[in-house]
This record gives C-alpha cells, structure tokens and sequence, in this order.
C-alpha cells in the first residue's frame, strides 16, 4: 500500500476503499468467490446455492430519525443478501459496548434489531458481546453476518448487464445520509427529513416472482447512487447515463445538500434498490415495484448504453457530464 | 421557529430556479443566438465555476463562449506559507484548530491539515466560527484557534464571532485570518498585458457583502463588461445574455442579475464590523504574487484573539512551492490556461491525491474540471 497510515477516506466506500481492498486484503486474503467483491458471496452447496454477507455498523449518533443502528445493523446486512437475490434466513451478530453505556439505550437497540427480524422471518442464531473500557471506544459498534438461500435459478451479475437495459431506483435518494447527518445536531436547524432504512428483500421478492428479467441489483449506501452505478457499469464493462430531470430526491434533502455542499448524487440511502432490467420489461418492473408501499416512488432513471465505459449524467440543459465515483469522504460513519 | 423549515423551502426554491429544463434550455438557446464570435468570459467566483461545470454549460456553449475560471476560489489562493503555519499550529500542545472542511487537504510544503489530522492532532471541521466559538466555550483549559480564510463573503462572520468572544468574556478562542479581498485581485487580471478577458461574471456572495460600486473600475477605468449574478443555472445563463448585449451594443455596464441579494450598497452592517475590526495590508495570493493593499487584518485592538500574536507565530515567509513540481494552478487562477491545459491534471494530480490547491476545494477550477468536464 501506497498510503503510511489509515485515513478516513479508506471507510469512505469509495476509491481509497477500493484500493484498501485490491492492495490489502485482496493480496492476502484474495479466492475466486472473494475477488468478485459483491454485496454477498454466493456458494455452492449440497443443500442449494447460499449466500453469505457481513457489515460491521458504526453510525453515529446511534439514534437518528426512522432508525437507530440496531434497525440499521439488521437491514444492512438483509439487503446486502437481497440485492444478490438471496432470500435472508439467518443472521448473527456482533455487539462492540463501552462499558458505562446506559443499559436502556442497549435494550432499545436490542428491541429494535428483535423487530426488524421478525418482520423479515429471520432468526438470530449466533451472537457474541465484548465491553471494553471508557475512552477507547464510542457506546456500541454492531457487526452482522447473513445467511440467505436463493430458491431459484436466476443470476443477478453485471456480467449480465447489456447495452439498452433500463435502470429503475425504488424510491428517493439520500434521506438516510441527510437524515443521519442531521441528528448530530451540527446545523440547528430543524427538518422533517427521516433515514429510509428498510429491508428491501419484499421488493426483490416480487420482482422475482413477477418473472422480470431482472439482469442485477444493489443498494446504494455508501458513495450513493453515483459510486453504486460506477461500480455496477465498470464491472459490466458499459457506459450508462441517468436524466437530472428523472433522479427522484425529496425537496428537503436536495435544500439540504445545497445548504451544506453535499452532491446529492452520493448520499447513502439504507431501504433502496436500484435494479437493471431488460428493457422490454421494464415497464412490468416499474409497475411490480410501484405496487409495494416501499416503491411507490419508484422511476426510471435511466438506460445502459455502448460507449465509453462508466457513468454520465445527462443534466437539465442537456448536456452530458461525468458522474465519477466518490473520491476521498464525503461524510463517515453513516452506516 | 423560523428555521424549522429551512431545508424543505430551500428545496422548493431551488426547484423554481432550476427546476424547468424548458426555461433553462430557452435561454441557452437565446444566448446562442445573439453570439456572432466567440467570446472569452472570466467567472470570478469558485462556486460559479462549480455551477458552470455542474449544470453542463460550459459542455453546452463550448464554441461559442470560453470561460476561463478567477481566482475566486478562497482555499485555492491560500499560499503554502500560509498552510505551513496553519499545521504548526496543530502541532501546539493543548491547540485544537477549527476550520471549514476543504482546508484540510491543501497540501502545503510538506504536509496538510488531513495528514496531522490521521496522525492524531486535534483538528475538527465545523460549519460556522461560533461553531468553534462553543467548543471553546465547553472545554476551557484548551485554546481553540479557527482558520480564518475566505473572502468578503466569510469575514464579517468571522469577525463577529470574534467579536462575540470579547462581549462573552471567552480568552481562549483565536482566529487565523487570511482575509482576502476580491476587487484589488480583479485589478491585477484585468490590468494583466497577457489576458484577453472580454468581461466578467461577478460573484454573487462577496458582493451581497461589499456592493456593486468597488467593481465599477473595471467599466470606468477597463471597459469591461461586468454582471453580478446568482448560481443557478438559469442565473448565470441569463448574465450571459446579459453580457453578450453589453459586447453587442459595444457599452460597458456594470450589472446586477443577482438582484434577490445584491444591491448596489452591499451590506452595511457586515462591510461597518470590517471596517472596525480591521485594516488592510499587501498580501500574498498563491499563484498570483503579492496583491497591494488585498488582505484584512485584525487591528492591534483585538490582538488578543488574533493567533499571530497570541502563538507568537514568526513572520510568514511566501514561497511557491508549485513552481518547482510542474503544478500550474497559478495560470489556472489566472485564467491563462484551462485545468487539461496543465501537464499534471488527472494524471499525477487528482482529488485523492491533488498537488495544487485548485484540485482540492470543491470551488477549485481544477476540482470542478475533474469531476464535470472529463
């Protein structure tokens, strides 16, 4: 590695996360199922095929309007195995605590993870706890693993991903960020913005079950819909390009990233789903999407198309521009 | 509470701005229309040149309007000496400096302020001086020391709080100023021998502070068309048209399209504590020398809360580091060149890893031009 120490651009989940990963863990920890860095690493096995994923949660505050890191720490890991098309089953969890932290907030937490995981059908199977001494750490960190089963013979890979394929997003951009952001309290202003963390497998589900050709999906978190499809067009090898005009934000988080000088374009959302379907489908898509609560925003934002590989963003006056992955942090500790 | 809202009516502002693309797509047509030959613009203000790439206008009038980025980007004209002191600063034991966000990674002659930060140094970002003014207030036994740098636009804030300070009876807060002025910095380019600026597009911010008359040299004295515009889109497309009939008619103007915020008079509050607090001095401009008469400084009156004297920080001594390693942010800031024009841009000199400052700050030409215009 190039870089002396760790910074906190290495967390970002953009270029510098990258290379930590390539240069890093990859050069000692590299196998095939790894080196295809997916949201969740599908293997074979004599009962089906498995899907396996793990997120170490780190929000800060713990606490922010529509979660905590509790509900966060539950969906994060359940989408990570949804967007690979994993239906979630199992989960284990990890608890980091301060010793002094308030024992009601700990059970709000608890109460709200037991919640998230009933609603879902998924049980909690393994669990461990460490406390370590004042001062050396924040209250409570959070580290899940998931375990899914994918109970059908579709691939969600961007190898799939071809040139006239549609690209949809299930709702509006960036509220978790923004919401997140807010609640440390930094910018005394009030709002009505909450985080949109949700588990996204019910929208998967149905698209499953609709029979769309779904060619593959991700959540945009960290790096936001920008660095997401960066990510998904290089490693299809393909240019896409969204429409300014058609990328939903709710108002509130579009004043606010003006106010703070935030590119809206990469704030973390945490309930989302951004899915490529074949075009021929993607009105069906749209519509399957529309009819859950939770994609009832649901748009089209987009297409894939041949030309230069990577991202573009055709903006309100028409023109085109780059839309690059995040460089260096925009904020940590959202997630 | 007034506030409450704040965030959803920006919205909604911004959304009547900009929101049209038939309004902002008729008016580029319009602009189109009334250029027989191309003209070579200067957008003086870092957040014009943000917007210009950001909305796509440059891409869309390439051909017909060149517009070459100022030096209006505060972080961008911060000189290396400048940065230096900043991290001895952070190195003093029980300091912890306070500073807006895109300071941190300036690089300055060996090191910048995001480096020390990783290697442990107390230094925290904050979004307003008071801000830091309330960590002071919390934490006693520590001097907090806020980095003063911006333009007009930043100062009265700065000087406020600092003002504040004394009234609250809080000793241990200090500032760092570098204050620069913009108007004596657009004498220099205008008066420059080797550009050849057909007109300006004048900063909206700075000027909702000073006013529109400390421009009025650049008609009377230069004959350059000048409009004072806001940061939308459709803003700067419309001081586009506006410009293009200046050149058209072949008369001069000093304009004001920023109209919501601007007036001819400025602030009067905000320019009387500048006033008060401060005193004018040359002043060193990274890649454009040393400026007359450019820069505030606090009076001797309010010594106590200005870093130089508190830290007994020794003079500052200007170097250009960049001269030596091939960065031309210098030219850049000139608008002698554009960033691709530079043989380091997007190759050894990128966000992660910029070498001037104009990659770093988000208002910078070379930032702008790497993210918006490859």
């Amino acid at each position: 590695m190039k870089d002396k120490v760790i910074g906190l651009a290495h967390g970002s989940g953009g270029r510098k996360t990258a290379r930590l990963i390539r240069e890093l863990f990859l050069a000692y920890l590299g196998n095939p199922i790894l080196e295809r860095l997916e949201d969740a690493a599908e293997f074979p096995s004599d009962r089906g095929r498995i899907a396996l994923t793990t997120d170490s949660h780190v929000v800060y505050p713990l606490f922010f309007p529509g979660g905590n890191i509790g509900k966060l720490a539950v969906c994060g890991t359940l989408n990570d195995l949804a967007v690979k098309g994993a239906r979630p089953r199992f989960m284990t969890a990890g608890f980091v605590l301060r010793a002094g932290m308030s024992m009601d907030v700990l059970e709000r937490i608890v109460r709200s993870m037991g919640e998230e995981l009933n609603k879902a059908g998924v049980q909690l199977i393994a669990g461990d706890t460490k406390v370590i001494e004042k001062g050396k750490v924040d209250d409570c960190y959070i580290t899940t693993t998931g375990f899914g089963a994918l109970e059908h013979s579709k691939t969600f890979a961007p190898e799939r991903i071809e040139e006239g394929d549609v690209i949809l997003v299930s709702g509006n951009i960036g509220n978790h960020e923004t919401a997140v952001l807010l609640a440390r309290g930094d910018f005394g202003f009030e709002h009505k913005i909450e985080s949109d963390i949700a588990n996204v497998w019910p929208l998967v589900e149905r698209l499953i079950e609709a029979g769309v050709d779904v060619k593959a999906m991700r959540d945009p978190t960290r790096g936001g819909l920008a660095t997401t499809l960066n990510e998904l067009a290089s490693a299809a090898g393909l240019g896409m390009i969204i429409k300014e005009a058609d990328v939903p934000f709710s108002l509130p988080v579009k004043g606010t990233a003006e106010l703070l000088g935030l590119d809206p374009y990469y704030l973390a959302s945490e309930g989302r789903l951004i899915a490529i379907v074949a075009k021929d489908h993607a009105e069906r898509a749209l519509e399957v999407l529309k009819a859950e609560p939770l994609g009832k925003n649901a748009k089209a934002i987009g297409e894939v198309r041949d030309g230069p590989e990577g991202l573009w963003l055709e903006t309100l006056l028409g023109s085109e521009r780059p839309l690059l992955v995040l460089e260096g942090e925009q904020l940590p500790r959202i997630c | 509470m007034r506030k409450g809202l704040m965030a959803e009516e920006l919205g909604k502002i911004l959304k009547r701005l900009d929101g049209d693309a038939d309004l902002i797509r008729g008016l580029s047509a319009e602009l189109c229309a009334r250029i027989k030959e191309p003209l070579t613009l200067m957008e003086v203000c870092g957040t014009h040149t943000h917007a210009i790439s950001e909305t796509g206008i440059r891409r869309a009038l390439a051909g017909k309007v060149r517009l070459l980025s100022g030096p209006g980007c505060p972080v961008c004209v911060t000189s290396d000496a400048e940065i230096d002191r900043f991290i001895q600063l952070s190195q003093m034991p029980d300091v912890a400096v306070t500073t807006f966000g895109d300071m941190l990674y300036v690089p300055g002659t060996r090191s910048s302020l995001a480096e020390q930060r990783d290697a442990g140094a107390d230094i925290r970002i904050v979004y307003s001086p008071l801000d830091a003014l309330g960590m002071a207030e919390k934490e006693p036994r520590k001097e907090f020391c806020f980095l003063g740098v911006g333009f007009e636009t930043t100062s009265p804030t700065v000087l406020a709080t600092v003002a504040e300070a004394k009234r609250r009876g809080i000793g241990n807060f200090s500032i760092c100023a570098a204050f620069k002025l913009i108007p004596p910095a657009l004498r220099m380019i205008a008066a420059h021998p080797d550009l050849a600026i057909q007109g300006f597009i004048l900063p909206g911010h700075v000027s909702a502070v000073i006013g529109s008359e400390p421009y009025r040299f650049l008609v009377d004295e230069f004959k350059r068309p000048c409009v004072i515009t806001g940061f939308e889109g459709t803003d700067i497309l419309q001081a586009l048209v506006m410009i293009a009939d200046q050149i058209k008619d072949d008369e001069p103007r000093l304009e004001i399209q920023y109209t919501r915020v601007v007036t001819k008079e400025g602030n009067k509050a905000a320019l009387k504590i500048m006033e008060g607090m401060c005193d004018v001095k040359d002043s060193m401009w990274r890649g454009l020398g040393t400026i007359p008469e450019s820069e505030l400084k606090l009076k001797e009156a309010w010594k106590d809360f200005d870093a130089e004297h508190k830290f007994s920080l020794p003079p500052l001594e200007h170097r250009e580091r960049f001269d030596t390693n091939g960065c031309r942010c210098g030219d850049v800031l000139l608008g002698k060149i554009i960033p691709p024009d530079c043989p380091l841009f997007a190759k050894a000199c990128t966000p992660s890893n910029p070498i001037g400052p104009c990659m770093v700050s988000s208002e910078g030409a070379c930032a702008a031009y790497y993210k918006y215009e490859r």
